[in-house]
């Protein structure tokens, strides 16, 4: 069977429709009174670009919408992304005292998409004051979130600033990879526009290495900042990987991105491996764009997938399958794929998952979406700067306060370092590197904007998410051991 | 189960839910439904010679989602004719014969005082009520609130009125006045037989930014409207206890404004009321909210022991006194529950900013986990010693019962500013130093 496109233009569009409606002025009013106000508050200790989040909700209170918008760009300048991508549950809104008080968090990402698309409606410059230039210049490799995060904050602090991308647009992985019923590309494109609004050159089509030599950008810039975020997918090493109708998640994800909808191609039969917010988010999608049956096969359980539970909770009520305790042996097909042969797993005591022997069986598919993770970069840019230092795992290091690596003019930020973590993790790192080289080239430390709901903190404004982010989850179970240990009083 | 009824004046009710004079008490038909929703009595909406009305009556004042906090209205006295009015009171009267059905009126010379009295005793109308509160419109032909803020005028009139009838009077008093107790005085002295309290307050509730106009808005003006509603119920308390406790006044007092709940009703006859009347909360969502203050009021009623709601009246009256008695030696401070408190630290910028400096945030540094479930979050400390006892924390705390404030006992005798002045006089004792 061949894979091609299911639907009409107008169920496909229907179907990859933006899962959250922009709030309405009334609703967004009713959540925006919701707030309490907050001093000091959690839920900035939670965002990882330290937005002033009851600061910008008084604001959509009283109507003050660009200014909203403004406080929400002043600290993230892809707060319109962030607001539809981020897994709020376990940032800001896992953070909220409201959850405390039993009641339901404020819905902050609603309210913060609310607010930039107010101002993206109206088409305000939310930065129009000019800044003087200070005569440094920064190259920038990549143009992901972790560039644009840099870029803008370097820009804002008077640096001449050009961002190279070998792709033909900016964005990263926020332009060609996020599902598209939480974002559709416009809203990555506009914040590039913002971005290019502060006086930031782009050249795009552009590869570094290979159309303009690293030694270049050393040679003509004053500090260099690699956001070149990760590689292709990971291979199984299993026969038949190379056959008609086996695609990595990333590419089959681009399709969505680059062709008209209605023209993306798709299975009858959807098989894809592995079990990461990348599988969910290409399941789900190869579902609504019209497979049949979308199937997840994952080595291991239910409860050892790391894709987050209301990923999970999506597809499954997108009516996504998935076979757990599973793993392919083989693609089969002559050219396209007909389907995989198939081994059951199981869990030892020591935790590993082995055959179960004899269990084999086929199940016919059609198309496989490969989503097993990201390689690395490393092999690729030691050649390119050898004296940058990775990890075991193949991060590039740096010190995570100034994103400065081992190199002093080089600075890094993103899922190049991280390894694969979120968009707006990867806008903070960007920001502490451009605060990394002002303070190397100019000096200077740059003690960000007092925000308003903190103003007049003796102790000044410890704690910001920016600073030293928190994780809800992780946090929730030392909470708990704690409350237990001890009672406050 | 208590007995709710009230004899207010001479006029018995069986309980003490009155719709004030106002568009819920307009007509018969509103009347009945009124009635038949349970409501003791109705005061008609003020007749006299009728009047025209604009378009764009209301306005009002919301507070982050809660609509009509306070209200404000434009409108006159009744519009409809004086006859239709007294036919249409005859027949409720007729209807609802247990119900207590008050006639509001609104005229100027004596003689017409005199004609509108014998029309209500036709209607069969319980007792009359003399409406000296409208602060629009009615003021400048020199009716209304003209007459309520004018003392000798009021008695005056009032003196026509009780000269011509046998039916209780009810004065109506306006509180566009710096001392309301001396229109309550004037009346006593014209013989009236109790007093209602408060009509509207003199407001503009809002400006439009585009038109730069407030609403109501009527063809490019506006004018000064009377407020009333929810927002309104403390300066009513005040005023109501102020004429409860001053003996030159002494009469059955109608409690009015800002009553929405059986809760509300019970604080204005703890501080002096007999009855009550509502308006705004009606206007807002119909008659039917007396169900619960029906069975509000029984239940609290019964949960006290009291017999009647005529044992709740006036109790708290005595407890607002002069500022010059209360005891300089009190003292209470806030404490906070660390098991109810969220995290949310309004108390800290409360007291940090608007009142004592009184509340640590406790750094995080070494601090460990907080409330706010977040580790490292500042949490909150009252500073014992420098905490006033001010109430503000305790207040802005968005957790029911988490900050409370708690007496600190201490072994000096309570002494009141009275005594204090007396006793530094006298040498008897040092002055107290200030605060630092
Ligand atoms: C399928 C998928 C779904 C995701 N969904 C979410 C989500 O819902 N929410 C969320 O918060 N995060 C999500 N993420 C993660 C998020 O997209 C990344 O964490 C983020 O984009 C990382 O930003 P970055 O700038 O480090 O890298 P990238 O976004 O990967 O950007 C790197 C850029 O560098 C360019 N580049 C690389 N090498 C060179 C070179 N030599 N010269 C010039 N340019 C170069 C690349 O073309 C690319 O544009 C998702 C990731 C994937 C893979
Ligand atoms: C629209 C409107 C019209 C009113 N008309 C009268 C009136 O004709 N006569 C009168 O004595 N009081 C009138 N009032 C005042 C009410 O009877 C009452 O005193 C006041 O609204 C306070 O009570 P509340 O807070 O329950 O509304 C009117 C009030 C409103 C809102
Ligand atoms: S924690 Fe919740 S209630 Fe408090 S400021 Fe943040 S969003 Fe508002
Ligand atoms: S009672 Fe007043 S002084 Fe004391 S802690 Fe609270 S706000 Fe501060
Ligand atoms: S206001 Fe109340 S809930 Fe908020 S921090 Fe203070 S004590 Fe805790």
């Amino acid at each position: 069977m061949q894979v091609k496109t299911k639907r009409s233009k107008q169920e496909v569009a229907e179907a990859m429709g933006e899962i959250e409606p922009c709030y309405r002025k009334q609703e967004a009013k009713v959540e925006a009174d919701r707030c309490l106000y907050c001093f000091d508050a959690p839920c900035i200790m939670a965002c990882p670009t330290g937005i002033d989040i009851p600061g910008f909700i008084k604001k959509i209170a009283t109507g003050n919408l660009i200014g909203s918008a403004r406080v929400i760009l002043e600290s993230n300048i892809l707060g319109a992304s962030c607001a539809r991508v981020c897994p709020t549950q376990v940032l800001c809104e896992g953070a909220c005292v409201m959850l405390d008080r039993d009641e339901k968090p404020i819905k902050i990402g609603r309210l913060q998409r609310y607010a930039t698309d107010a101002l993206w409606e109206k088409g305000v410059n939310p930065f129009p004051k000019k800044v003087k230039p200070n005569g440094k210049k920064v190259a920038l490799v990549g143009s992901g979130p972790a560039s644009l995060g840099c870029a803008a904050e370097l820009a804002r602090l008077g640096y001449a600033t050009t961002v190279f991308e070998k792709d033909a647009e900016p964005g990263g992985l926020n332009r060609y990879g996020i599902a598209y019923y939480k974002m559709p590309p416009a809203v990555a494109q506009q914040e590039v526009k913002w971005v290019k609004d502060l006086g930031v050159e782009f050249r795009t089509n552009t590869e570094i290495g290979k159309d303009v030599p690293m030694e270049k950008l050393l040679a003509d810039y004053d500090a260099v900042f690699l956001g070149m975020g990760l590689g292709r997918t990971h291979r199984l090493g299993i026969p038949g990987e190379d056959k008609a109708g086996v695609v990595e998640a990333l590419e089959f994800i681009r399709w969505i991105h680059t062709k008209p909808l209605h023209e993306v191609p798709v299975g009858e039969r959807v098989a894809v491996l592995g079990c990461g917010n990348t599988a969910i988010d290409a399941v789900t999608q190869a579902k609504r764009l019209g497979a049949k049956e979308a199937v997840i096969i994952y080595r291991r359980g239910e409860g050892d997938m790391t894709a987050y539970p209301y990923e999970y909770e999506l597809a499954k009520k997108d009516g996504c399958n998935f076979l757990f305790h599973t793993a392919p042996v083989e693609i089969l097909g002559e050219k396209q794929v007909t389907g995989i042969r198939l081994i059951r797993k199981q869990v030892g005591a020591d935790g590993k998952a082995t055959n179960v022997a004899g269990s084999e069986f086929t199940e016919p598919f059609d198309m496989v979406i490969m989503a097993l993770g990201q390689e690395k970069q490393a092999s690729l840019w030691q050649k390119l700067l050898p004296k940058l230092k990775f990890d075991s795992a193949g991060r590039l290091e740096c010190n995570p306060a100034t994103g400065q690596t081992s190199m002093p003019k080089v600075f890094a930020g993103g899922d190049a370092v991280s390894g694969g973590r979120e968009v707006v993790n990867a806008v903070a790192e960007g920001k502490k590197a451009a605060h990394g080289m002002h303070a190397l080239l100019c000096g200077k430390p740059v003690n960000g904007p007092i925000q308003a709901s903190r103003l007049g903190h003796r102790d000044g404004a410890k704690g910001s998410g920016f600073l030293r982010p928190v994780r809800v989850p992780e946090l929730e179970a030392a909470y708990k051991k704690e409350r237990n240990a001890k009672s406050h009083g | 189960m208590a007995d709710l009824s009230v004899n207010f004046a001479g006029i018995h009710s069986p309980n003490p839910f009155w719709v004030a004079s106002a568009p819920p008490a307009n007509t018969a038909y509103q009347c009945h439904r009124a009635f038949e929703a349970g409501w003791g009595g109705l005061v008609w909406k003020t007749i006299g010679d009728p009047i025209v009305n604009v378009s764009s009556r209301y306005s009002s004042l919301d507070i982050a989602g809660n609509r009509m906090v306070g209200f404000n209205n434009i409108e006159l006295i009744s519009d409809r004719s004086i006859e239709t009015n007294f036919k249409e009171i005859k027949e409720c009267k007729k209807r609802w014969p247990n119900r207590a059905l008050i006639a509001s009126l609104m005229t100027d010379t004596k003689e017409n005082w005199h004609e509108m009295l014998a029309r209500a005793l036709d209607s069969g109308a319980d007792g009359v009520e003399l409406n000296f509160g409208c602060p629009h419109g009615m003021c400048e032909r020199g009716m209304g609130s003209a007459v309520g803020q004018n003392p000798d005028v009021m008695e005056t009139i009032v003196g026509w009125v009780m000269e011509a009838t046998q039916l209780p009077v009810i004065v109506k008093l306006t509180p566009n006045v710096t001392d309301v107790t001396r229109p309550a005085r004037a009346a006593k002295k014209a013989g009236a037989n109790a007093i209602s309290l408060i009509n509207t307050i003199n407001s503009i509730t809002q400006v439009n930014l585009d038109t730069m106009c407030p609403e109501p808005y009527v063809a490019g003006r506006s004018t000064h409207g009377g407020y009333c509603g929810p927002a309104v119920k403390p300066i009513a308390l005040n005023m109501v206890q102020s004429c409860a406790i001053d003996p030159e006044v002494g009469l059955p007092i109608s409690g009015i404004g800002g009553i929405s709940n059986w809760k509300d009703a019970a604080e204005f006859i703890a501080l002096g009321s007999t009855n009550v009347q509502v308006c705004t909360a009606i206007m807002h969502y119909g008659f039917r909210i007396v169900e619960d203050m029906i069975d509000g009021l029984n239940d609290f009623l019964d949960s006290k022991g009291m017999k009647s709601v005529n044992d709740l009246r006036g109790l708290a009256v005595q407890s607002v006194q002069k500022w010059e008695t209360l005891d300089l030696h009190y003292q209470r401070i806030a404490k906070i529950d660390y098991d109810k408190c969220i995290g949310c630290n309004l108390c800290y910028i409360a007291c940090e900013d608007g009142a004592h400096q009184a509340i640590a945030l406790v750094s995080p540094n070494g601090q460990g986990l907080g409330p706010g479930r977040l580790p490292g979050k500042a949490i909150p400390q009252i500073k014992e010693k420098e905490c006033v006892g001010c109430n503000l924390c305790s207040l802005v705390c968005p957790v029911e019962q988490c900050i409370t404030m708690v007496d600190v006992p201490n072994d000096q005798n309570p002494l009141s500013w009275k005594e204090y002045q007396t006793r530094l006089a006298s040498g008897k004792m040092k002055a107290i130093p200030a605060h630092d």
